[in-house]
């Protein structure tokens, strides 16, 4: 036994009983604690959102409950096991892609969806795991910073998932995914001057996917969030609702269930995409800043265990993971301030939602698995 | 691999990590930091702005939904108009306990035990001082039971609403159609907009296909509304100059249908299962349009319980199955006027030349005989004996001589084979097949091809052949306008809500049907004719007395082919759904039609001319005569023992 090994076996004779339970399962305390915090937050404003619908309450509580579920039981996944099953994950939610492509459903306009009979699976939300676990993967046993070659590999494993998504359409989702494989890259040490590049060729790809590859309507949100007064009742009319809900809160708010854009539904998508702005009505700017910092404080601690965990693998899954988080919450939040322009992308764990959610807490079990384990086994 | 040359060096690589990993992290605070410096920006600096733009924000729009426009018969009789009824609606806020009340509506038997669950469910999902209607539809009973013991039900409350109601019931509900709650799939084809307030939508006939006219205009009124959406006379010290927009009611229809007609038909289909299709040849007006059985469409407008949609889906008989619009049959017989015009048409034969029937017809080459109904056959008939006495043999023979694609061609002239086009959906083609057709119906390369004997059997309405009731009835209407063709319809006006006006919807023509001469009408009506008045003519009995001059056609179309020696007769011998359909197409007065009609009975216990003849005639008198007369003549008849007479039950 090594000398961590004695260590931690001493130190676990003076844990408290909460805390070991948490340390039997795998589990992060402070991730742990900062996560369900999260969500009692949403699981509370989901339902003045709702106009106080305890069906809307019920059911955020028990997808909440889900996701923690889906998250404890898959920090008992041994690492080695994970990166085992990540190339073939990949390689399924590629061909899953494709069918989707091929045969999937049709919702909302949007082809998402793949219908397996029993239920309806999108696999987009896979790949957003997928995506970085395979970068992850694939430069685990190489050299970094990543060579030239590599970066070529992980260039097509990243691009492909994501114009498939793009194509489906979903450019929330596809701006995730993408995200989360280069923030692998990011992390891996790519270096400068590939960085420099690729946003000195952002301008030029900007200008094609504009002229190519966007939809009418994604053309319209971007338009719209240029100048939201030119449309004040079509696509605008969120973002300037959103707006007044957030401005009108003031530093106190107008207090828990007396929000009036909200109450009054003049805020649309006031449970889903647009539950920060609720917020903002409610319970003012301390309401807000409280919410932000229980989020860096989730992202930041999530690196922290990325960044002290084993090996390479550990390492650049668990950062990709935690980084794409911080990612979705300066998109939602972002985009209801009328910083960033409207993306379909929820507001992690308090959004009312299911995939969303489920994905999400499946990512932070992977990053328990990970990097939670270190002070229990030895190498 | 390039990259195998180098050697993976850990230390470095968690260092380089490391320090990425704190560059992420203060892009994470610059980034989130930026949000928190928007916030301010909008919640502080911004702060009065946005609280006068929210305070603007508190009038709120509620629908008024709109009258449906009534449906009237051809007369301005009511089919159906909008009542007032009742519901019981319950206020979570108001009610202490809501287990409780439910529990004591249930002892008052106002709702179901079985449905507290699914109740409290949506009750729950509600805002809280939402009214959710517990139960649709009080009886007087059931109101009176409430209204005695309201008191110890504070929340719960009586709404009045205005539902669809069909007064006559099942009187014509398969032209009229039915209104039901907007599903998923109305959705997707309405204007949601438009619809906001209202929950019933047109779901079949008249009321599905006209339902843009007879939905009307939503109104709305503005409210003063508290952050709970509750509706205030003011808010502090605010008050607001509101704005009501009146909705304006559907548009009403003036049915083609003849309630009285209708009415007289279905009485005369009691107990069958059966389709009657009335039409005024002068204009395509759709006089009577009988399906039975029927259903009550009521019951959608107040919603079914399930074991209620069960029992009508479940039913064999198919009450919810329209027979005149969407039911195909081999048009038997009745087909044989259309087969005499298209011989002369092609000159196949002479309108006087006669044909010696002996019972069966042979096809050089085939062994089996095709049979006439009469089994020593009808001896030697014209063109008029051969449609009176529906001789089989003389129309295989021309049918033979035609060959099936000229058949085809004229007989598409009259509808069969194609729509008609009636103002309301779900119409099947029916089949006038053609070797065409044949070659691009079937898989089998032996099955495409067409045999003269597939001709024998088309020319007596056998074979590949179906038509609908309504393109029999269409058919038999444009035989009798002598080719003048409309479209079929069952909207004749419509009364504009907002101006009062009545617009007379004016008959849509179609292409006539055409004869190279135009004498060429008068042996098909001369032999229909003879169907009714001759001494010989097989619907005798059942024209008899006719103060009109009438002319008909019988037909039955065989369920299942009976062995080819022995052709069954008695119907009452076979089990009920082996018995042949009895048709009969008939129109009067002959020489200047008022109306033309086709009736088809499954598997009807007599035969065409024997029980679907007296259908018909019934549907004549109750059109064509005054109610003097009709009465007069009931009085005459009472004592009718209106039997086939044996030995031709064709």
């Amino acid at each position: 036994m090594s000398y961590e090994g004695l260590d931690a076996s001493r130190a676990q004779r003076t844990l408290t009983g909460g805390t070991r339970l948490l340390l039997a399962l795998h589990l992060d305390g402070p991730l742990f604690v900062g996560l369900c915090l999260v969500g009692a937050v949403g699981t509370i404003i989901v339902f003045s959102a709702s106009g106080r619908s305890f069906g809307f309450l019920e059911a955020q509580l028990m997808r909440f409950g889900l996701g923690l579920i889906a998250m404890i039981l898959l920090a008992q996944v041994p690492p080695r096991l994970i990166r085992a099953a990540t190339p073939w994950a990949f390689l399924l939610g590629l061909i899953l892609l494709v069918l989707v492509m091929i045969t999937g459903d049709i919702a909302m306009g949007a082809q998402r969806w793949l219908d397996l009979g029993f239920v309806r699976f999108q696999p987009s939300e896979m790949m957003k795991l997928a995506v970085p676990l395979a970068c992850a993967w694939y430069l685990h046993e190489r050299p970094l910073p990543p060579s030239p070659l590599s970066l070529l590999v992980l260039f097509l494993a990243i691009g492909v998932p994501t114009l498939l998504i793009a194509e489906q359409p979903d450019l929330g989702t596809s701006l995730l995914v993408a995200s989360s494989g280069a923030m692998v890259l990011l992390l891996a040490g790519l270096q400068m001057r590939y960085i420099v590049a690729v946003i000195a060729l952002l301008v030029p790809t900007a200008l094609v996917a504009w002229q190519f590859l966007l939809h009418d309507y994604q053309k319209q949100r971007v338009l719209t969030f240029l100048d939201p007064q030119s449309d004040p009742l079509g696509s605008g009319y969120h973002i300037i609702q959103s707006q007044i809900a957030i401005g009108s809160g003031g530093v106190f708010g107008k207090g828990y269930l007396n929000g009036s854009q909200a109450q009054l539904e003049f805020l649309p998508e006031r449970s889903t995409d647009f539950i920060f702005a609720v917020i903002g009505e409610e319970w003012g700017l301390i309401g807000l800043i409280t919410v932000i910092v229980l989020y860096m404080f989730v992202i930041g601690r999530a690196l922290y265990m990325a960044a002290t965990a084993q090996d390479t693998f550990a390492r650049l899954a668990a950062g990709s993971l935690s980084l794409t988080f911080c990612v979705y919450v300066f998109v939602n939040t972002g985009m209801v301030t009328g910083l960033l322009p409207v993306v379909g992308v929820p507001l992690p764990f308090v959004s009312y939602g299911g995939t969303a959610m489920v994905t999400l807490m499946a990512g932070f079990g992977i990053l328990m698995s990970l990097c939670a384990k270190r002070k229990l086994v030895s190498r | 691999m390039s990259s195998s040359s180098r050697i993976k060096d850990h230390h470095t690589e968690q260092r380089l990590f490391e320090q990425r990993a704190i560059v992420a992290a203060i892009l994470m605070v610059v980034a989130l930091g930026a949000v928190i410096i928007r916030l301010v920006w909008l919640q502080v600096v911004q702060y009065d702005y946005f609280v006068e733009l929210s305070q603007g924000n508190r009038i709120k729009i509620e629908p008024i939904p709109p009258n449906r426009g009534l449906i009237l018969d051809r007369n301005g009789l009511p089919l159906a108009t909008n009542a007032p009824s009742y519901q019981l609606e319950l206020t979570r806020e108001q009610v202490e306990d809501i287990d409780a009340t439910l529990a004591g509506l249930s002892q008052l038997g106002l709702v179901a035990t079985a449905d507290i669950v699914e109740l409290k469910k949506d009750i729950r999902s509600r805002r809280s001082f939402d009214a959710v209607p517990v139960k649709l539809q009080l009886t007087e009973e059931e109101l009176a039971i409430f209204a005695a013991r309201r008191h110890q039900f504070p929340g719960v409350e009586i709404r009045p609403r205005l539902t669809r109601y069909y007064p006559l019931a099942d009187t014509g509900v398969h032209a009229i159609g039915y209104v039901g709650a907007i599903s998923e799939d109305d959705k997707k084809r309405l204007n949601l907009d438009e619809y906001a307030g209202t929950t019933l939508t047109g779901k079949s006939g008249v009321e599905r296909a006209y339902e843009d006219q007879l939905h009307g205009r939503t109104g709305y009124q503005q409210l003063l509304v508290n952050a709970q959406g509750r509706s205030v006379e003011r808010i502090g010290t605010e008050t607001a100059t509101l704005e009501r927009q009146e909705p304006l009611a559907g548009n009403d229809l003036y049915l083609t249908i003849d309630q009285r007609v209708q009415r007289a038909a279905e009485e005369a289909l009691r107990g069958q299962r059966a389709s009657v299709v009335a039409i005024d040849p002068n204009n395509g007006d759709v006089i009577a349009f009988v399906s039975t059985p029927g259903f009550d469409p009521n019951l959608f407008a107040r919603g079914l319980t399930r074991p209620e949609y069960l029992a009508l889906t479940e039913d064999p008989r198919r009450p919810m199955y329209d027979r005149a619009l969407r039911g195909v049959y081999p048009p038997g017989s009745t087909v044989k006027p259309l087969m005499a015009l298209a011989a002369l048409e092609y000159g196949i034969v002479g309108p006087h030349e006669t044909r010696f029937c002996r019972g069966q017809y042979r096809m050089p080459g085939v062994r089996r005989p095709w049979r006439d109904w009469k089994p020593g056959g009808h001896g030697s008939v014209d063109m008029r004996k051969a449609l009176a006495t529906s001789c089989d043999v003389y129309f295989y023979d021309i049918a033979n001589l035609m060959g099936i694609d000229r058949i085809h061609d004229y007989l598409a002239q009259f509808g069969l084979g194609k729509a008609t086009g009636i103002d309301i959906s779900g119409e099947r083609d029916g089949l006038l097949p053609s070797t065409e057709w044949k070659r691009t119906a079937f898989k089998r390369p032996e099955a495409k091809m067409w045999f003269p004997g597939d001709t024998v059997s088309v020319g007596i309405g056998q074979g590949y052949m179906t038509a609908t009731p309504l393109q029999l009835a269409h058919a038999t209407a444009t035989l009798a306008a002598r080719g003048k063709r409309f479209k079929p319809r069952l909207v004749r006006a419509i009364r504009d809500a907002a101006t009062g006006e009545t617009r007379e919807i004016p008959p849509a023509p179609l292409p006539d049907a055409k004869t190279k001469d135009p004498g060429a009408w008068e042996y098909a009506v001369g032999g229909m004719y003879d169907v009714a008045n001759a001494s010989y003519g097989s619907a005798r009995a059942a024209a008899a007395g006719t103060l009109y001059k009438m002319a008909g056609k019988s037909g039955t179309a065989q369920v299942f082919t009976v062995a080819a020696n022995e052709r069954m007769r008695k119907a009452s011998e076979l089990a009920e759904h082996l018995r042949d359909h009895a048709l009969f197409v008939a129109f009067a007065p002959v020489d200047a039609p008022k109306l033309a009609v086709a009736v088809i009975v499954e598997n009807a216990p007599a035969g065409g001319s024997g029980f679907a003849a007296p259908i018909a005639r019934r549907v004549l008198d109750v059109y064509l005569l005054t109610p003097e007369q009709l009465a007069e003549q009931d009085a005459k008849r009472k004592p009718v023992p209106a039997l086939p007479s044996p030995g031709n039950t064709e």
